[in-house]
Protein backbone atom coordinates (compact mmCIF):
# COMPACT_ATOMS: atom_id res chain seq x y z
CA UNK A 1 0.00 0.00 0.00
CA UNK A 2 1.12 3.34 -0.96
CA UNK A 3 1.64 5.79 2.02
CA UNK A 4 -0.08 8.54 2.87
CA UNK A 5 2.15 11.26 1.93
CA UNK A 6 2.94 9.83 -1.91
CA UNK A 7 -1.10 9.62 -2.30
CA UNK A 8 -1.19 13.10 -1.22
CA UNK A 9 1.60 14.36 -3.11
CA UNK A 10 -0.19 12.25 -6.58
CA UNK A 11 -3.98 13.70 -5.92
CA UNK A 12 -2.49 17.60 -5.01
CA UNK A 13 -0.42 17.09 -8.46
CA UNK A 14 -3.90 15.94 -10.40
CA UNK A 15 -5.57 18.65 -8.59
CA UNK A 16 -2.99 21.53 -9.88
CA UNK A 17 -3.11 19.87 -13.37
CA UNK A 18 -6.82 19.84 -13.81
CA UNK A 19 -7.11 23.18 -12.30
CA UNK A 20 -4.12 24.13 -14.43
CA UNK A 21 -6.29 23.04 -17.74
CA UNK A 22 -8.97 24.88 -17.03
CA UNK A 23 -6.90 28.19 -16.25
CA UNK A 24 -5.49 27.23 -19.71
CA UNK A 25 -9.17 26.76 -21.45
CA UNK A 26 -9.97 30.41 -20.22
CA UNK A 27 -7.11 32.54 -20.58
CA UNK A 28 -5.68 30.81 -23.47
CA UNK A 29 -8.43 29.12 -25.60
CA UNK A 30 -11.51 31.47 -24.75
CA UNK A 31 -10.68 35.26 -24.29
CA UNK A 32 -11.17 36.23 -21.06
CA UNK A 33 -9.92 39.51 -21.07
CA UNK A 34 -11.69 40.08 -24.52
CA UNK A 35 -14.60 42.47 -23.55
CA UNK A 36 -15.84 41.24 -20.31
CA UNK A 37 -14.59 42.86 -17.10
CA UNK A 38 -14.21 46.16 -19.02
CA UNK A 39 -17.03 49.03 -17.92
CA UNK A 40 -19.43 49.71 -21.31
CA UNK A 41 -22.03 52.33 -21.94
CA UNK A 42 -24.35 51.95 -23.79
CA UNK A 43 -26.19 54.12 -27.30
CA UNK A 44 -29.30 53.08 -29.13
CA UNK A 45 -28.85 53.08 -32.60
CA UNK A 46 -32.71 53.05 -34.92
CA UNK A 47 -31.90 50.92 -38.51
CA UNK A 48 -34.50 50.52 -40.76
CA UNK A 49 -33.90 46.88 -41.41
CA UNK A 50 -31.27 44.69 -39.45
CA UNK A 51 -30.67 41.87 -42.09
CA UNK A 52 -29.30 38.98 -40.23
CA UNK A 53 -27.82 40.79 -37.07
CA UNK A 54 -27.72 38.92 -33.71
CA UNK A 55 -26.89 39.73 -30.15
CA UNK A 56 -23.26 39.61 -29.06
CA UNK A 57 -22.09 40.21 -32.68
CA UNK A 58 -19.27 42.49 -32.91
CA UNK A 59 -19.11 46.55 -32.78
CA UNK A 60 -16.21 48.03 -34.83
CA UNK A 61 -14.73 51.35 -35.77
CA UNK A 62 -12.02 50.93 -38.45
CA UNK A 63 -11.83 47.73 -37.91
CA UNK A 64 -11.35 47.47 -33.93
CA UNK A 65 -13.29 45.36 -31.57
CA UNK A 66 -15.11 48.60 -30.37
CA UNK A 67 -17.95 46.93 -28.57
CA UNK A 68 -20.85 44.21 -28.45
CA UNK A 69 -24.67 44.15 -30.04
CA UNK A 70 -26.54 44.11 -25.94
CA UNK A 71 -29.94 44.17 -27.36
CA UNK A 72 -32.28 43.89 -30.24
CA UNK A 73 -36.04 45.00 -30.33
CA UNK A 74 -38.93 46.21 -32.45
CA UNK A 75 -40.06 49.51 -31.82
CA UNK A 76 -43.65 49.40 -32.47
CA UNK A 77 -44.09 53.25 -32.72
CA UNK A 78 -41.21 53.85 -35.45
CA UNK A 79 -41.54 50.03 -36.67
CA UNK A 80 -37.73 50.28 -36.54
CA UNK A 81 -35.48 48.09 -35.17
CA UNK A 82 -33.66 49.51 -31.88
CA UNK A 83 -30.19 48.17 -31.44
CA UNK A 84 -28.52 48.53 -27.52
CA UNK A 85 -24.92 48.70 -28.52
CA UNK A 86 -22.48 48.18 -25.31
CA UNK A 87 -19.18 50.28 -25.74
CA UNK A 88 -15.98 50.06 -24.07
CA UNK A 89 -15.79 53.21 -21.90
CA UNK A 90 -11.72 53.66 -23.39
CA UNK A 91 -13.54 54.89 -26.45
CA UNK A 92 -15.12 57.93 -27.36
CA UNK A 93 -17.55 58.64 -30.52
CA UNK A 94 -18.64 61.94 -31.69
CA UNK A 95 -22.37 62.24 -32.02
CA UNK A 96 -22.29 62.71 -35.34
CA UNK A 97 -21.28 59.17 -35.79
CA UNK A 98 -22.70 57.24 -38.42
CA UNK A 99 -23.53 53.50 -37.69
CA UNK A 100 -23.85 50.80 -40.65
CA UNK A 101 -24.54 46.88 -40.51
CA UNK A 102 -21.81 45.10 -42.44
CA UNK A 103 -20.92 41.60 -43.66
CA UNK A 104 -17.34 40.35 -42.70
CA UNK A 105 -16.47 38.51 -45.85
CA UNK A 106 -18.77 36.77 -48.45
CA UNK A 107 -20.80 34.82 -46.15
CA UNK A 108 -19.06 36.06 -42.75
CA UNK A 109 -21.17 36.94 -40.16
CA UNK A 110 -22.92 40.87 -39.45
CA UNK A 111 -21.53 43.07 -37.39
CA UNK A 112 -22.16 46.98 -36.67
CA UNK A 113 -19.49 49.71 -37.89
CA UNK A 114 -19.56 53.05 -36.54
CA UNK A 115 -17.83 55.60 -38.52
CA UNK A 116 -16.83 58.74 -36.59
CA UNK A 117 -17.84 61.90 -37.72
CA UNK A 118 -16.49 65.29 -36.73
CA UNK A 119 -19.25 66.46 -33.42
CA UNK A 120 -16.66 68.18 -30.82
CA UNK A 121 -19.57 66.61 -28.31
CA UNK A 122 -19.28 62.89 -27.86
CA UNK A 123 -21.66 59.86 -26.99
CA UNK A 124 -22.85 59.91 -23.27
CA UNK A 125 -25.07 56.77 -21.77
CA UNK A 126 -28.07 56.72 -23.13
CA UNK A 127 -27.58 58.29 -26.45
CA UNK A 128 -29.14 57.75 -29.85
CA UNK A 129 -27.31 57.37 -33.62
CA UNK A 130 -28.81 60.16 -35.28
CA UNK A 131 -27.15 58.27 -38.98
CA UNK A 132 -27.65 54.76 -39.66
CA UNK A 133 -27.07 52.61 -42.49
CA UNK A 134 -29.38 48.98 -42.53
CA UNK A 135 -28.05 46.04 -43.94
CA UNK A 136 -27.72 45.51 -47.30
CA UNK A 137 -30.39 42.65 -48.21
CA UNK A 138 -29.70 40.53 -51.34
CA UNK A 139 -33.19 40.61 -52.62
CA UNK A 140 -33.50 44.13 -52.48
CA UNK A 141 -29.96 45.13 -54.33
CA UNK A 142 -30.71 42.49 -57.12
CA UNK A 143 -34.41 44.12 -57.34
CA UNK A 144 -33.18 47.32 -57.69
CA UNK A 145 -30.26 46.29 -60.64
CA UNK A 146 -33.33 44.56 -62.26
CA UNK A 147 -35.34 48.18 -62.35
CA UNK A 148 -32.71 49.93 -63.17
CA UNK A 149 -32.02 47.89 -66.04
CA UNK A 150 -35.84 47.82 -67.03
CA UNK A 151 -35.64 51.57 -66.81
CA UNK A 152 -33.28 52.85 -69.60
CA UNK A 153 -34.24 49.95 -72.36
CA UNK A 154 -32.46 52.25 -74.82
CA UNK A 155 -28.85 52.04 -73.12
CA UNK A 156 -27.70 49.56 -75.14
CA UNK A 157 -27.65 49.63 -79.10
CA UNK A 158 -29.87 46.89 -80.30
CA UNK A 159 -27.32 44.41 -82.60
CA UNK B 1 -52.08 -16.67 -27.75
CA UNK B 2 -49.72 -17.57 -24.67
CA UNK B 3 -46.80 -16.64 -26.44
CA UNK B 4 -47.92 -13.51 -26.89
CA UNK B 5 -49.14 -13.33 -23.38
CA UNK B 6 -45.87 -14.46 -22.43
CA UNK B 7 -44.22 -11.77 -24.76
CA UNK B 8 -46.06 -8.77 -23.05
CA UNK B 9 -45.48 -10.04 -19.44
CA UNK B 10 -42.07 -9.78 -20.15
CA UNK B 11 -41.80 -6.09 -21.51
CA UNK B 12 -44.03 -5.76 -18.42
CA UNK B 13 -41.80 -7.14 -15.87
CA UNK B 14 -38.81 -5.23 -17.77
CA UNK B 15 -40.41 -2.00 -17.36
CA UNK B 16 -41.57 -2.47 -13.58
CA UNK B 17 -37.78 -3.71 -12.95
CA UNK B 18 -36.31 -1.10 -14.78
CA UNK B 19 -38.92 1.88 -12.59
CA UNK B 20 -38.53 -0.17 -9.71
CA UNK B 21 -34.35 0.14 -10.18
CA UNK B 22 -34.54 3.89 -11.17
CA UNK B 23 -36.40 4.41 -8.04
CA UNK B 24 -33.62 2.29 -6.13
CA UNK B 25 -30.71 4.39 -7.30
CA UNK B 26 -32.64 7.50 -7.10
CA UNK B 27 -33.24 7.15 -3.22
CA UNK B 28 -29.66 5.54 -3.05
CA UNK B 29 -28.33 8.86 -4.30
CA UNK B 30 -30.24 10.48 -1.36
CA UNK B 31 -28.34 8.21 1.40
CA UNK B 32 -24.65 8.98 -0.28
CA UNK B 33 -26.01 12.62 0.22
CA UNK B 34 -27.15 11.78 3.55
CA UNK B 35 -23.68 10.29 4.67
CA UNK B 36 -21.25 12.62 2.64
CA UNK B 37 -20.89 14.92 5.22
CA UNK B 38 -19.56 12.22 7.67
CA UNK B 39 -17.57 10.50 5.56
CA UNK B 40 -16.29 14.52 3.81
CA UNK B 41 -15.17 15.31 7.21
CA UNK B 42 -12.77 12.01 7.35
CA UNK B 43 -11.21 13.60 3.85
CA UNK B 44 -7.99 10.96 3.90
CA UNK B 45 -10.86 8.53 2.45
CA UNK B 46 -12.23 10.23 -0.25
CA UNK B 47 -8.57 11.75 -1.31
CA UNK B 48 -7.54 7.96 -1.74
CA UNK B 49 -10.62 7.40 -4.24
CA UNK B 50 -9.43 10.54 -6.01
CA UNK B 51 -6.33 9.15 -6.74
CA UNK B 52 -7.81 5.80 -7.62
CA UNK B 53 -10.18 6.71 -9.90
CA UNK B 54 -8.46 10.17 -11.07
CA UNK B 55 -4.95 10.16 -10.86
CA UNK B 56 -4.86 6.43 -12.38
CA UNK B 57 -7.22 7.57 -15.46
CA UNK B 58 -4.46 10.59 -15.85
CA UNK B 59 -3.03 8.51 -18.45
CA UNK B 60 -5.44 7.18 -20.62
CA UNK B 61 -7.25 10.41 -20.69
CA UNK B 62 -3.93 12.52 -21.47
CA UNK B 63 -3.23 9.67 -24.53
CA UNK B 64 -6.91 9.89 -25.63
CA UNK B 65 -7.30 13.47 -25.59
CA UNK B 66 -4.06 14.01 -27.66
CA UNK B 67 -4.93 11.29 -30.35
CA UNK B 68 -8.62 12.50 -30.85
CA UNK B 69 -6.89 16.46 -30.70
CA UNK B 70 -4.91 14.94 -33.53
CA UNK B 71 -7.95 13.42 -35.73
CA UNK B 72 -9.44 16.37 -35.38
CA UNK B 73 -6.33 18.69 -36.67
CA UNK B 74 -6.36 16.22 -39.76
CA UNK B 75 -9.90 15.87 -40.78
CA UNK B 76 -10.38 19.66 -39.54
CA UNK B 77 -7.87 21.05 -42.11
CA UNK B 78 -8.96 18.90 -44.77
CA UNK B 79 -12.36 19.66 -44.84
CA UNK B 80 -11.94 23.98 -44.49
CA UNK B 81 -8.95 23.89 -46.93
CA UNK B 82 -12.21 23.17 -49.75
CA UNK B 83 -13.77 26.54 -48.55
CA UNK B 84 -10.40 28.19 -48.23
CA UNK B 85 -10.73 28.70 -45.01
CA UNK B 86 -8.18 26.80 -43.00
CA UNK B 87 -7.47 29.42 -40.63
CA UNK B 88 -10.63 28.43 -38.81
CA UNK B 89 -8.78 25.14 -37.55
CA UNK B 90 -8.47 26.33 -34.26
CA UNK B 91 -11.78 27.80 -33.96
CA UNK B 92 -13.30 24.30 -35.00
CA UNK B 93 -11.01 21.92 -32.70
CA UNK B 94 -11.50 23.74 -29.70
CA UNK B 95 -15.24 24.34 -30.29
CA UNK B 96 -15.92 20.51 -30.90
CA UNK B 97 -13.43 19.73 -27.89
CA UNK B 98 -15.10 22.03 -25.39
CA UNK B 99 -18.53 21.60 -26.22
CA UNK B 100 -18.96 17.91 -26.85
CA UNK B 101 -15.72 15.94 -27.13
CA UNK B 102 -14.03 16.43 -23.95
CA UNK B 103 -17.01 15.99 -21.67
CA UNK B 104 -18.23 13.02 -23.25
CA UNK B 105 -15.00 11.31 -24.63
CA UNK B 106 -13.36 11.58 -21.12
CA UNK B 107 -16.81 10.44 -19.51
CA UNK B 108 -16.78 7.59 -21.55
CA UNK B 109 -13.33 6.66 -20.94
CA UNK B 110 -13.67 7.25 -16.94
CA UNK B 111 -16.85 4.87 -16.68
CA UNK B 112 -14.78 2.39 -18.25
CA UNK B 113 -11.72 2.96 -16.97
CA UNK B 114 -12.81 3.89 -13.42
CA UNK B 115 -16.72 3.25 -12.87
CA UNK B 116 -15.93 -0.30 -13.65
CA UNK B 117 -13.46 -0.47 -11.03
CA UNK B 118 -15.55 1.00 -8.14
CA UNK B 119 -18.37 -1.10 -9.37
CA UNK B 120 -16.22 -4.62 -9.20
CA UNK B 121 -14.59 -3.42 -5.74
CA UNK B 122 -17.65 -2.71 -4.23
CA UNK B 123 -19.38 -6.05 -5.91
CA UNK B 124 -16.57 -8.08 -4.33
CA UNK B 125 -17.18 -6.16 -0.98
CA UNK B 126 -20.36 -7.16 -0.79
CA UNK B 127 -19.53 -10.87 -2.36
CA UNK B 128 -17.24 -11.45 0.60
CA UNK B 129 -19.88 -9.95 3.07
CA UNK B 130 -17.24 -7.72 3.67
CA UNK B 131 -19.77 -4.87 4.11
CA UNK B 132 -22.03 -6.84 6.34
CA UNK B 133 -19.14 -7.27 8.54
CA UNK B 134 -19.28 -3.10 8.61
CA UNK B 135 -22.67 -3.20 9.28
CA UNK B 136 -22.45 -5.51 12.36
CA UNK B 137 -19.10 -3.21 13.65
CA UNK B 138 -21.58 -0.04 13.73
CA UNK B 139 -19.88 1.05 10.74
CA UNK B 140 -21.93 2.42 8.29
CA UNK B 141 -21.02 1.19 4.83
CA UNK B 142 -22.55 3.81 3.21
CA UNK B 143 -20.25 6.50 4.63
CA UNK B 144 -17.12 4.18 4.93
CA UNK B 145 -16.81 2.70 1.58
CA UNK B 146 -19.74 4.68 -0.99
CA UNK B 147 -19.92 7.78 -0.17
CA UNK B 148 -16.07 8.73 -0.78
CA UNK B 149 -15.63 6.39 -4.21
CA UNK B 150 -18.56 8.74 -5.27
CA UNK B 151 -17.34 11.85 -4.39
CA UNK B 152 -13.62 10.71 -5.90
CA UNK B 153 -15.58 10.47 -9.04
CA UNK B 154 -17.66 13.78 -9.31
CA UNK B 155 -14.43 15.66 -8.40
CA UNK B 156 -12.44 14.16 -10.62
CA UNK B 157 -14.63 13.92 -13.67
CA UNK B 158 -14.62 17.56 -14.39
CA UNK B 159 -10.88 17.96 -14.05
CA UNK B 160 -10.43 15.11 -16.42
CA UNK B 161 -12.47 16.41 -19.28
CA UNK B 162 -10.73 19.35 -19.01
CA UNK B 163 -6.96 18.30 -19.15
CA UNK B 164 -8.71 16.11 -22.61
CA UNK B 165 -9.81 19.44 -23.76
CA UNK B 166 -6.49 20.61 -23.38
CA UNK B 167 -4.31 18.50 -24.42
CA UNK B 168 -6.73 17.87 -27.29
CA UNK B 169 -6.36 21.66 -28.64
CA UNK B 170 -2.30 20.83 -28.26
CA UNK B 171 -2.81 18.20 -30.25
CA UNK B 172 -4.61 20.28 -32.84
CA UNK B 173 -1.76 23.05 -32.63
CA UNK B 174 0.71 20.37 -33.11
CA UNK B 175 -1.15 18.55 -37.01
CA UNK B 176 -2.25 22.41 -37.63
CA UNK B 177 0.19 24.40 -37.18
CA UNK B 178 3.73 22.31 -36.59
CA UNK B 179 2.67 19.86 -39.41
CA UNK B 180 0.83 21.23 -41.55
CA UNK B 181 1.62 25.08 -41.59
CA UNK B 182 -1.60 26.88 -40.37
CA UNK B 183 -0.42 30.39 -39.47
CA UNK B 184 0.28 30.20 -35.38
CA UNK B 185 -1.31 33.47 -35.36
CA UNK B 186 -4.19 33.02 -36.78
CA UNK B 187 -5.05 29.88 -35.19
CA UNK B 188 -4.59 31.47 -31.93
CA UNK B 189 -6.37 34.30 -32.25
CA UNK B 190 -9.88 33.06 -34.37
CA UNK B 191 -10.09 30.30 -31.97
CA UNK B 192 -9.55 33.12 -28.77
CA UNK B 193 -12.25 34.99 -30.79
CA UNK B 194 -14.83 32.52 -31.10
CA UNK B 195 -14.59 31.15 -27.69
CA UNK B 196 -16.84 32.17 -25.35
CA UNK B 197 -15.21 31.28 -21.49
CA UNK B 198 -19.21 31.70 -20.43
CA UNK B 199 -20.70 29.69 -23.05
CA UNK B 200 -18.53 27.70 -24.33
CA UNK B 201 -15.90 26.87 -21.42
CA UNK B 202 -18.64 27.10 -18.28
CA UNK B 203 -20.92 24.96 -20.28
CA UNK B 204 -18.53 22.48 -20.90
CA UNK B 205 -17.15 22.04 -17.67
CA UNK B 206 -21.09 21.86 -16.30
CA UNK B 207 -21.70 19.03 -18.76
CA UNK B 208 -18.94 16.87 -16.88
CA UNK B 209 -19.89 17.36 -13.85
CA UNK B 210 -23.26 16.09 -14.69
CA UNK B 211 -21.38 13.07 -16.21
CA UNK B 212 -19.52 12.93 -13.03
CA UNK B 213 -22.13 12.68 -11.16
CA UNK B 214 -24.12 10.38 -13.16
CA UNK B 215 -21.35 7.74 -13.56
CA UNK B 216 -20.27 8.00 -10.25
CA UNK B 217 -23.46 7.28 -9.31
CA UNK B 218 -24.48 4.27 -11.27
CA UNK B 219 -21.14 2.94 -10.62
CA UNK B 220 -21.64 3.03 -6.68
CA UNK B 221 -25.07 2.04 -7.43
CA UNK B 222 -24.66 -1.52 -9.10
CA UNK B 223 -21.61 -3.10 -7.23
CA UNK B 224 -23.81 -2.14 -4.03
CA UNK B 225 -27.09 -3.66 -5.33
CA UNK B 226 -25.42 -6.71 -7.08
CA UNK B 227 -25.87 -10.35 -7.02
CA UNK B 228 -23.34 -10.99 -4.31
CA UNK B 229 -21.93 -14.14 -6.59
CA UNK B 230 -18.95 -13.94 -9.05
CA UNK B 231 -21.14 -13.74 -11.90
CA UNK B 232 -23.18 -11.07 -10.25
CA UNK B 233 -20.55 -9.32 -10.17
CA UNK B 234 -18.93 -9.47 -13.20
CA UNK B 235 -22.91 -8.81 -14.55
CA UNK B 236 -22.59 -5.90 -12.11
CA UNK B 237 -19.47 -4.45 -14.11
CA UNK B 238 -20.86 -5.09 -17.58
CA UNK B 239 -24.25 -3.10 -16.41
CA UNK B 240 -21.94 -0.54 -14.97
CA UNK B 241 -20.31 0.31 -18.27
CA UNK B 242 -23.29 -0.41 -20.30
CA UNK B 243 -25.88 2.04 -18.51
CA UNK B 244 -23.12 4.96 -17.85
CA UNK B 245 -22.45 4.71 -21.82
CA UNK B 246 -26.19 5.20 -22.22
CA UNK B 247 -26.46 7.64 -19.92
CA UNK B 248 -23.83 9.84 -20.76
CA UNK B 249 -24.93 9.91 -24.59
CA UNK B 250 -28.96 10.54 -23.37
CA UNK B 251 -27.79 13.10 -21.15
CA UNK B 252 -25.48 15.41 -23.69
CA UNK B 253 -28.50 15.21 -26.18
CA UNK B 254 -30.26 17.28 -23.57
CA UNK B 255 -28.13 19.38 -21.88
CA UNK B 256 -27.43 20.23 -25.26
CA UNK B 257 -30.48 21.29 -26.57
CA UNK B 258 -30.51 23.46 -23.10
CA UNK B 259 -27.27 25.43 -23.90
CA UNK B 260 -26.43 25.63 -27.25
CA UNK B 261 -29.76 26.15 -28.58
CA UNK B 262 -27.87 29.20 -31.31
CA UNK B 263 -29.91 32.11 -29.92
Amino acid sequence: MMSRKTLDLWVGLFVVLGFGALVFLALKVGNFSGLGGNATYSIEAPFDNIGGLKVKAPVKSAGVLVGRVADIRFDEKSFRAMVRLDIDSRYEFPRDTIATILTSGLLGEQYVGLEPGADEAVFKNGDRVQITQSAVVLEKLIGQFLFNRAAEPSAEPQK
Amino acid sequence: MSGLANFLRRIGAMAVDGVWRLGFATRFLGLVLLYSGQSLRRLPLTIREIYFSGVLSLLIILVSGLFVGLVLGLQGYDILQRFGSSDALGTMVALSLLRELGPVVAALLFASRAGSAVTAEIGLMKTTEQLKAMDMMAVNPIARVVAPRFWGGVISMPLLAAMFSAMGIFGGWLIGVVFIGVDDGAFWSQMQAAVDVRYDVMNGVIKSFVFGVAVSLIAVFEGYDCTPTAEGVSRAITRTVVSSALAILALDFVLTSFMFRGQ
